[in-house]
């Protein structure tokens, strides 16, 4: 696979730079500062291939922190909020798109033996 | 059971203390992501698009209540209190840390669980029958074969670095419950004209973007033969499978250029060099082998007891259970039962931590402590007394795995596509949980009949798409998920690849598309008593894809 640093890259619009978290792999974007964070609206963000280009070459050279890091889209709101630009952006995002897994409603038999035995 | 030894709990113990030091490497710095990625991958771990996940190898689909036990903990402990079950008799946990995956990894350990041999360019975990051992259909236990091969290619350092993975699924059934047809190596264990018992060696199956059945490149293989024949056919593979292209790296493309005629040649002479050295058989090895698979001591009882017959008259939902949900058992007055994870709305096999406890405490009453996992995506219990059944049933239905849907079109195959996976294009689970949800009534699905769809969110097909007898494939379309629909798959004795049967539709039509196909199988069936794979194969997809496309 092409590394991200050797891709030409095309903006068509406001990109972010993401990545997963090396200790916990949580997603987390690219802050204009050089740091990382989980919070989308304080990611920095990228209008032409230039910066785009810096953006990831940086977030690429911090192993350390974070691993995969790419470009992603995004779009702004005209009051400048950050929101995902694909499905792939907003499930990373907001996790799942579907309930996770919950117990039915036990009953009372099985219940009362599994806190019997724990 | 199979009853672990010191050696076995030694290199799983090992493994753990080694991989503790590689992740403390990695958070220290010391180790980059790219020289970290092998590592995690030969332990099963992946990273995914929320979090790391942890791919661990049920053996043969075979679990104590120990163990399953240990499953939940670590769903609970380290996840977030559920487990995914997956087509290849794995549970995956999708958000564990990086920071605690030893820790998860030491308590897996602790009830001999690991996750080698679940990822990487090696033999992986070796699948076979869920029902194994207790099947009345079958010749002989496939586990001690299965296990036998395992011991030998475990970190067997030629076989570490193959061109791509390679799946090996066994088999002893007259009906094939392991897809062994869709595997890069099968072994089928049947009797040759004069009554003996051998191996079908099948090679060079796979699905993804490119779908083979595996070929038979020997009918009938002496048992005596059985590891240098692998042997044989791993070192062909390594020698002339591809290292180029990713795409063209499995073995199914190396037979498909070849030839299997080719191919097996080529096997035959690398064979009939090692056969008859350190390879052969050794019937004490193998004695040793079966002796540490445990069958229960079953009490004497009698087929169909009255009691059963009593509770199937008072409750029509028990009755309608028994019916879908209970097989028959190799020994008298008992069945195998199978608990579905495909709830309505439900993710298809995805199980919470409390769940497997009840679970674990149940096949501890009713099933001589051992639950089975299978490549359906459900469990089984493999020795429950006839007479419990009705006792069985209440407990399973209080905590929703007694759905009565067992190989119906809501008994879906899917991958955890989109919601999870970073190689998806589009989501699966949505699709499976909306289709349970049009089908719903009981009645409606049983009139339907066997119908097994399956649902990948991409086309590595970890859905099984391409057997299913309907097979949906997610795909990317300028930013849209869309779906291909194909008919006719089958991954049984007699597997057949689907057909597509026309332009790929948006999401929200797929569950409409179904309902389509199904509506027309009703029409155009034959008798009721004719299944829809066997409609299909008697008129094809035409009529299908003229339902489905007339309005669309």
């Amino acid at each position: 696979m092409t590394s991200p640093l050797e891709q030409k890259i095309k903006i068509t619009g406001p990109v972010v730079v993401t990545a997963n978290r090396v200790g916990d792999g949580a997603v987390v974007y690219r802050r204009a500062d050089g740091g990382w964070t989980t919070a989308l609206a304080a990611a920095a963000v990228a209008t032409d291939a230039a910066s785009a280009q810096a953006l990831v070459k940086a977030a690429v050279a911090d192993d350390l922190r974070a691993v995969g890091s790419y470009i992603a889209p995004v779009s702004l709101t005209r009051d400048g909020e950050i929101r995902p630009g694909n499905l792939r952006e907003r499930i990373r995002l907001r996790g799942p798109t579907i309930d996770l897994p919950t117990m039915p409603n036990l009953s009372s038999v099985v219940a009362e033996e599994h806190h019997a035995r724990t | 059971m199979y009853v672990y030894d010191d050696f076995d709990r030694t290199l799983v113990a090992e493994r753990v203390a080694e991989f503790r030091d590689q992740v403390a490497r990695r958070l220290s710095g010391e180790l980059t992501e790219d020289e970290f990625k092998p590592l995690r991958l030969m332990n099963g771990v992946y990273l995914q698009l929320h979090a790391y996940m942890l791919r661990t190898a049920i053996p043969y689909g075979t679990l104590s209540s120990t163990q399953l036990r240990m499953l939940a903990h670590v769903a609970r402990r380290f996840d977030r209190g559920y487990g995914h079950f997956t087509t290849r008799q794995n549970i995956q946990y999708h958000w564990i840390k990086l920071e605690e995956l030893p820790d998860a990894m030491a308590a897996l350990a602790s009830v001999g669980m690991h996750g080698m041999q679940t990822s990487g360019n090696c033999v992986r975990n070796i699948t076979t029958d869920q029902w194994a051992g207790v099947a009345p259909d079958e010749i002989e236990d496939p586990r001690i074969w299965a296990e036998l091969v395992r011991q030998h290619v475990t970190l067997h350092p030629e076989f570490s670095f193959l061109p791509r993975k390679f799946k090996i699924a066994v088999g002893s059934s007259s009906h094939d419950r392991a897809a062994l047809r869709v595997h890069d190596l099968a072994l089928r264990l049947h009797r040759n004209g004069a009554g003996e018992i051998g191996f079908e060696v099948m090679v060079g199956g796979g699905l993804g973007r490119t779908p083979f059945l595996a070929k038979t490149v020997k009918p009938f293989l002496h048992k005596r033969d059985v590891l240098s024949y692998v042997e044989a056919i791993l070192r062909t593979y390594n020698e002339f499978g591809r290292r180029d292209n990713i795409y063209k790296a499995r073995i199914k493309i190396l037979v498909h250029e070849l030839g299997a005629e080719a191919f097996a040649k080529e096997v035959e002479t690398e064979w009939h060099a090692i056969k008859d050295g350190a390879l052969a058989l050794d019937p004490a090895g193998f004695a040793e082998i079966a002796a540490r698979f445990r069958y229960p001591t079953y009490a004497q009882l009698d087929d169909s007891p009255p009691e059963l017959a009593v509770a199937r008259r008072a409750d029509h939902r028990f009755d309608a259970w028994v019916d879908n949900a209970v097989a028959n058992h190799k020994v008298p007055g008992y069945a195998i039962v199978t608990l579905s994870l495909k709830p309505e709305g439900g993710t298809p096999g995805d199980l919470t931590a409390e769940q497997m406890d009840a679970v674990a405490d149940l096949a501890e009453r009713y099933s001589f402590d051992e639950i089975r996992v299978g490549h359906e995506q459900n469990l089984a219990l493999p020795h429950v007394a006839q007479h419990d059944l009705p006792a069985l049933w209440r407990e399973l239905d209080a905590i929703g795995v007694a759905t009565p849907n067992v190989n119906l079109i809501t008994d879906i195959i899917s991958c955890p596509g989109l919601d999870y996976c970073g190689l998806a294009n589009a989501r699966s689970i949505p699709i499976a949980q909306e289709i349970t949800r049009r089908f719903r009534n009981p009645e409606l699905t049983r009139n339907l009949g066997r119908l097994h769809i399956n649902i990948s969110g991409c086309i590595n097909a970890c859905g099984h798409h391409h057997v299913g007898h309907i097979g949906i494939l997610g795909v990317e379309k300028n930013g849209e998920e869309f779906y291909q629909i194909t008919v006719g798959g089958k991954a049984d004795e007699n597997a057949t690849l689907g057909a597509l049967i026309g332009p790929a539709v948006p999401y929200a039509q797929v569950a409409d598309v179904v309902e389509d196909i199904a509506a027309a199988y009703v029409e155009l069936r034959q008798r009721p008593e004719e299944l829809f794979i066997d409609t299909v194969k008697r008129i094809g997809v035409e009529p299908f894809r003229e339902r489905v496309y007339a309005t669309r």
